[in-house]
């Protein structure tokens, strides 16, 4: 494996699948149902979190003997605040319309239990290199929910992928509009996001036994 | 050997086949099944499962049968070419041919849809899950179709309905572990995600939006609209019929909901067969009422003047609630679901007060859409198992209370 052994790499591919922040440890699900309305918001929201947990973790796993152990939530808002402001004005300024979209929830990064939870669980107690491949994996896990969602939302229920007219022109009646479908407004809903998110772990528990706990 | 023979004996060849629930679930429905519990306790009763549905079945036909002459009669009104019937409820402008063929040709699929999707899916998981098909969907089958709009396009109910029974019941257990009533939960699907199919003025007579598409494509004809009471009243018009078309049904509405008083003959046959509760519906209607004198009070007091959006729904006699939109249909067939309604005897009082009270609320407040008994039958879907922990709690107080005082 050269660059990264393979007790690393597990590191990156559990939290894909079996540790999945999302479906396995259920942490980061507000967000999740927050913004997934549209695919670009979601992956825009994967890729800052991507960025803040990966570099947080190795920030907080450089100091993490020095942080005294009474101010560690502290130390920790401080550093993820910081991240998520930086990811917030990059918005700002190159994607304008986007940040709008996704509003508060860009700050919320900061709330989101994912990256407190890796910052207490592994970062304080592990090697930068490690901390930030474990600050990647569980990202890219979240990440990859969020846009397995986002896809499925904005396909059914505004008949887009990223701002493209797949399945034809509501109002003009083309391509499946014109044999009668019609876009589903309860995808739009947050509710919704919660019952797709319900089934990928439906689908994901049945497949695999062993997650499933009692 | 005679045919039952021969099924139950073709039954034992195969008993362990895959599909196999498949074929039992069609054979008792049409022959009681040749077994008999062998062990452990059981209870004696006549009516299992099935007949329990089938009651409840029963008690729906009517409502059906109204609904298909009312959709043709709806459609032919609309379209002018009939005059509003005259000779109330058994007029002989409502009960012709014409009208039953029109509506007959509408309703069917809907029932077809319904009934095939939903046993499809029943009939996928048992064979899944190893168990038999349970006959949960036999009343839920039947119950969707009433309760939509008779111009659903088919695939929209063939979608809802595979999520209401894959969400609403598969997911927690099949038949008799639902949270949330199914058919509601179908109805629901339909009404957040496809809002313009349920709700409007157009949806409720047959063939109204076929003519909207042929002006959209240039035609030169006349559009027709099909208010429903609840509709015309939340805009604050006029409404042109008189009560006892309300009660009667000759008005727009969901296919099955709009006759008040083949409803009322429904839940008369619930009550008597004791399949149905009537101390739900019996505190369901006082809750309306309570909540439409509340309304009528505040009219009357000018707590709400004649411009407020609310007037009209408000200032409508708190009894006339009764007689329009879903009230009296769900009332009667869905908040007396066994499964999802409360189960102890001070809790159904409770259960149903609060349904009927909050109906009303719901309908008057509601911005989008003049109707509340589905959203708040789920509500109360929801609560109905706090209900009973309560009430449970409060009889095993009053109990140890008891014991105390006698030790003491």
């Amino acid at each position: 494996m050269g660059l990264i052994s393979k007790k690393d790499a597990k590191l990156i591919t559990d939290p894909l699948a079996d540790n999945n922040p999302i479906t396995i440890q259920v942490l980061g699900i507000c967000s999740a149902l927050a913004i997934t309305a549209e695919l670009k918001a979601s992956i825009v929201m994967a890729v800052s979190v991507l960025f803040v947990l990966g570099i947080g973790n190795v920030v907080i796993s450089l100091m993490r003997n020095i942080i005294p152990s009474k101010i560690r939530i502290i130390v920790q808002l401080v550093v993820v605040a910081a991240l998520v402001i930086i990811v917030d004005q990059v918005l700002k300024a190159y994607a304008y319309e986007l940040s709008k979209t996704l509003s508060v929830f860009v700050g919320l990064i900061i709330t989101n239990c994912i990256i407190m939870g890796r910052f207490e669980a592994f970062a304080l107690a592990n090697k930068p290199w490690q901390s930030f491949l474990d600050g990647i994996g569980n990202a890219a896990g979240y990440g990859l929910i969020l846009i397995i969602v986002g896809f499925f939302r904005e396909l059914l229920g505004s008949g887009t992928l990223l701002g493209f007219k797949v399945l034809g022109d509501p109002i003009e009646k083309t391509g499946l509009y014109a044999l009668g479908y019609e876009n589903n407004g309860f995808m739009l809903l947050s509710p919704m996001a919660l019952i797709v998110v319900g089934i990928i772990i439906w689908i994901q528990r049945s497949r695999n036994k062993a997650l499933i706990e009692d | 050997m005679g045919l039952k023979q021969n099924l139950h004996s073709f039954k034992e060849k195969n008993k362990d086949k895959k599909w196999l629930p498949a074929f039992s679930a069609i054979h008792t429905f049409l022959f009681l099944p040749n077994e008999t519990t062998h062990n452990g306790t059981h209870i004696k009763a006549a009516d299992d499962l099935k007949r329990t549905m089938n009651t409840v079945i029963m008690a729906m036909v009517p409502c059906l049968i109204f609904g298909m002459f009312n959709a043709g009669y709806q459609h032919y009104l609309a379209f002018g070419e009939i005059q509003q019937a005259t000779g109330g409820f058994l007029s002989a402008q409502f009960w012709t041919l014409d009208n039953f063929a029109v509506g007959f040709w509408k309703v069917i699929p809907l029932v077809i849809v319904s009934y095939v999707v939903g046993l499809a899916i029943e009939i996928l998981f048992a064979i899944k899950n190893n168990h038999e098909v349970e006959e949960g969907y036999l009343v839920t089958g039947m119950l969707v179709p009433l309760i939509v709009p008779i111009d659903t396009p088919l695939w929209m109910l063939a979608v809802a309905v595979v999520f209401g029974v894959v969400i609403g019941k598969e997911v927690f257990g099949g038949t008799g572990m639902n949270i949330l009533n199914p058919a509601l939960t179908i109805r629901a699907f339909l009404f957040f995600a496809y809002p313009t199919w349920m709700s409007g003025d157009k949806v409720w007579v047959a063939g109204a939006v076929e003519r909207d598409q042929m002006i959209a494509a240039g035609q030169n004809v006349d559009a027709i609209s099909g208010e429903t009471i609840l509709g015309s009243l939340a805009q604050g018009k006029s409404v042109g019929y008189d009560v006892m078309d309300m009660f009667y049904g000759l008005i727009p509405g969901s296919v099955g909901e709009t006759s008040t008083l083949l409803i009322l003959l429904g839940a008369l046959f619930l009550i008597f067969t004791k399949i149905g509760s009537w101390r739900i519906m019996l505190s369901s209607v006082v809750g309306a009422l309570v909540m439409g004198l509340i309304f009528n009070g505040l009219v009357s007091a000018d707590v709400i003047s004649e411009g407020s959006k609310f007037y009209g729904l408000m200032s409508t006699e708190f009894w006339h609630h009764l007689l329009i939109g879903g009230f009296a249909f769900g009332t009667v067939f869905m908040a007396t679901d066994p499964v999802t309604a409360s189960q102890t005897n001070k809790g159904k009082w409770i259960y149903g007060f609060l349904i009927g009270f909050l109906s009303i609320m719901i309908r008057v407040f509601n911005p989008a859409y003049p109707e509340g008994v589905m959203l708040a039958i789920l509500l109360m879907n929801v609560f109905a198992p706090t209900i009973d922990h309560y009430v449970v709690q409060g009889n095993v107080k009053k109990r140890m209370k008891r014991v105390k005082a006698k030790v003491a």
